[in-house]
């Protein structure tokens, strides 16, 4: 792996290929997390809410692209991490994360490198897109 | 007609406890494979003090104040037309399971698209660990209002 002092704009993070999302893994996140909302756990509160079915919580996806990251990088180099949820991920999708440099820069007296993030799932769907800001020094 | 604007509303501070067992399960519940954020050994050998709170897990700390969607009752808001539109962290310090954290929250915006069809509210929150800034946490939700277009 290149090593971090290395890193040039354009690089691209290895990404990170999420199993498929099943019943279990909302509820397993729903009581991990504390979300209990139950538009994601519940079929009966989708349904009643308009909804064909239960949808995944856009906080797991923000989760596995933070996977990305701290995979990546020691999680005290992330100086900031937000994303923009673009499209509800439905169950049994596969969501493959993925970073690349758009930037180095120096900035409060350290180089940092900024990054465009993208959470997609098989048929293209972009579902979060998002941008961090990593310590590179 | 349009709800009466949100913005000032505020959540009073509410502490909570950072637990180790928490932090594994929400690592199995996001296919965490990675022994730093489970297993005390490999932490401490990373130079950690105990387990890290990963990079969204502020997030789920903000959900267990006793009542988290209150926020949204106050705002006329039915949970069940809620998107999350964003979400974003700004980092001060690293925490740790075995740390209280402070979390005090308030509404920054309250607007209104799509011919009052979606109502947006921003919500930022403040984290700190006694008077240490830990994090800065901001939130966008979007709230589906269909009745607006009759």
């Amino acid at each position: 792996m290149t090593p971090l002092t290395e890193l040039r704009e354009g690089d691209e993070l290895p990404p990170l290929r999420v199993p498929r999302i099943s019943r279990t893994t909302l509820a397993l996140y729903a009581g991990a997390s504390g979300d209990h909302n139950p538009v994601h756990i519940d079929l009966d509160a989708a349904r009643k809410a308009g909804l064909d079915d239960v949808f995944a919580q856009g906080m797991l996806s923000m989760a596995y692209l933070g996977r990305l990251l701290t995979g990546w990088v020691p999680q005290d180099r992330i100086r900031s991490y937000s994303v923009r949820f673009t499209a509800i991920t439905p169950l049994h999708a596969e969501p493959v994360c993925t970073g690349r440099v758009t930037a180095i820069e120096d900035d409060d007296g350290e180089r940092r490198a900024r990054l465009d993030l993208q959470v997609a799932l098989g048929d293209g769907t972009v579902t979060l897109s998002g941008q961090a800001l990593i310590a590179l020094t | 007609m349009a709800a009466p604007s949100a913005i000032g509303l505020s959540t009073p501070p509410s502490t909570v406890d950072v637990e180790r067992g928490r932090l594994r399960l929400f690592a199995k519940a996001i296919g965490e494979t990675d022994p730093v954020y489970t297993d005390l050994d490999a932490a401490l050998k990373a130079g950690h003090r105990d387990l890290p709170v990963p990079p969204t897990f502020l997030f789920c700390l903000e959900m267990d104040r006793p009542d988290p969607f209150a926020f949204l009752t106050e705002a006329g808001i039915d949970l069940a037309h809620v998107l999350h539109g964003e979400q974003s962290f700004t980092y001060h310090a690293l925490c740790h399971a075995g740390d209280s954290l402070t979390f005090e929250s308030r509404i920054t915006d309250d607007y209104e698209r799509k011919g009052g069809t979606l109502r947006f509210l921003v919500r930022e929150t403040r984290v700190t660990r006694g008077r240490e800034p830990i994090a800065d946490l901001g939130n966008v939700i979007v709230v589906r209002q269909p009745e607006a277009r009759a």
